[in-house]
């Protein structure tokens, strides 16, 4: 009997282990919903832009093909705010490939090969005509295109084409026809109106292409692995540690904004854990800096720094590690400024390290 | 009719295969909701104590902005969490502590708001092997369903 009993929930185990992937598989995914939970936050609900560029725009659409938008979607491009979507299935991004494909239907359009381009000539000519919207390395226009660092009548950002995720999705085809066409609604024109010939566009194209060759070394520095948290063990009592911190912090011409306990306003007031304190700092051109840089920094600002007694009566000191921030928003233009709030951090840490 | 401890068992390793299913790979959730900050904050709250969190503190980000030449100054921080959840993490995971209590930041773009957080699945590729699995996916279940919530 009890042997039954135990066949029977196998064999119920064993169904549902078999029926649940099948029940995910078998309903086909749900592009609108997948675009909407996924995209609309930055590229607006009907693919009109915002934060990312404006899909639906017929000039994109016709001059990109399927696998471009898929593998756009799946790689991302790394630094520019666009993430990587790994956790879609395939089938989910085709979905979402053919709803973007729906906002305006167009037919696909590309321009033949070019003919092999000099990309040092290319190098040239995208200084001249290219560089002043895409930047001197082609890494994009500045900014994450939330209107803290830009103002809504620019259409968009111009995209970063020194990019891994850029140039994994895009053809030479692509890159050409959009050279050659332009794309109105935006501020790219079409190469004859820039003054460029056939020959340029070519040599552009190849440029374009030869940034891959630095990517394995930037590929390199991006995985390495960054300590999300500055950790460190203080040689000082609790409240010796608080009073230094704060020493430590004001020496670096900071001004300590508040202080106040981890469980502040989760508790009733009284009953805080005194001994697990957060010390809030910084200054306001440092905090603007960042904001401007990467709106969504207002996470982690103003700096904070928690000071923990722990039950072995260890003083722990702890703050986000600003080097992770690149990597937390994929923004590479937080490099910079993290670098030096990391700097700031280790030093006023190193005031309590044992 | 008895309940042996099979059905627990069979409980189990369901609950084990939910747990391990994929979370989402994005350090970052980020949400809109088509109406101003002050509409989007008060709908926030009502979500967040919805899910039984309290909200512990909203942070004014935008000290100056204005002044620096920026087109908006809406922008808030907003913080909340569990009693007694926060301190049992501070004892078994001080490496997650600079990012509790958990905090999502609102601001205005336009006639609409965002709302962006760090993903808690994030978190766990923070910790060393042995990781709050439950808590993790609880808190990603959470935030899915306050920032579902408010941009509707």
């Amino acid at each position: 009997m009890q042997d039954n009993r135990i066949r029977l929930h196998f064999s119920i185990a064993i169904f549902l282990l078999f029926i649940i992937p099948l029940c995910s598989v078998s309903a086909a995914p749900d592009g609108a919903r997948l675009f909407a939970m996924n995209c609309a936050a930055c590229h607006g609900d009907r693919g009109n832009g915002g934060i990312g560029i404006p899909l639906s725009l017929p000039d994109f659409l016709g001059s990109v093909t399927d696998e471009f938008l898929f593998q756009t979607i799946r790689h991302g491009r790394p630094g520019r705010i666009m993430p990587s979507f790994r956790h879609l299935s395939n089938e989910q991004i085709d979905a979402i490939v053919s709803y973007i494909r729906n906002l305006t239907p167009v037919k696909v359009n590309l321009l033949p090969e070019g003919a092999t381009g000099d990309p040092e000539k290319g190098r040239d000519v995208f200084a001249r005509k290219c560089a002043r919207c895409h930047g001197p390395l082609g890494k994009g226009g500045a900014g994450t295109g939330v209107n803290f660092t830009r103002l809504h009548n620019l259409p968009i950002v111009a995209p970063g084409l020194n990019n891994p995720g850029f140039l994994a999705a895009a053809s030479d085809r692509i890159i050409r026809t959009t050279l050659l066409r332009g794309r109105s609604k935006t501020p790219m024109l079409p190469a004859a109106k820039m003054g460029l010939t056939i020959q340029d566009v070519d040599d552009v194209v190849s440029y374009i292409r030869s940034f891959e060759k630095g990517f394995q070394q930037s590929k390199n520095s991006a995985t390495r692995s960054i300590e999300p948290t500055l950790l460190t063990s203080s040689k000082l009592p609790f409240d010796a540690t608080v009073e230094k911190i704060k020493r430590a912090i004001s020496a670096q011409r900071l001004r300590i904004i508040r202080s106040h306990s981890l469980d502040d306003g989760l508790v009733p007031q009284g009953s805080e854990n005194k001994k697990r304190q957060v010390i809030f700092f910084g200054n306001l051109h440092q905090i603007n800096t960042l904001l401007a840089i990467d709106p969504r920094m207002g996470l982690f600002l103003p700096n904070r720094i928690t000071i923990m007694e722990q039950s072995d009566g260890k003083v722990l000191v702890a703050a986000v590690n600003p080097l992770r921030f690149g990597q937390l928003f994929n923004n590479a233009n937080l490099e910079y400024t993290a670098r030096e709030l990391h700097n700031t951090y280790s030093t006023i840490l190193g005031e309590i390290t044992e | 009719m008895k309940t042996g401890p099979l059905p627990r068992h069979l409980l189990s390793f369901l609950l084990l295969m939910l747990i391990s299913l994929p979370l989402h790979a994005d350090h970052l959730i980020m949400v809109r909701a088509h109406k101003p900050l002050a509409a989007t904050l008060g709908q926030l709250r009502q979500a967040i104590q919805k899910q039984g969190y309290t909200v512990s503190r909203v942070d004014m980000v935008n000290i100056g902005l204005l002044g620096m030449g920026y087109t908006s100054n809406k922008y808030r921080a907003v913080f909340f969490g569990k009693a007694g959840e926060l301190d049992e993490l501070a004892q078994k995971y001080p490496r997650l502590v600079p990012y509790l209590p958990l905090r999502i930041a609102v601001f205005a773009e336009g006639d609409s708001t965002l709302l962006v957080t760090i993903n808690p699945s994030t978190y766990g590729s923070f910790l060393p092997a042995e990781k709050p699995a439950e808590l993790l996916n609880r808190w990603q279940k959470d935030i899915e369903e306050i920032l579902s919530h408010v941009s509707r």
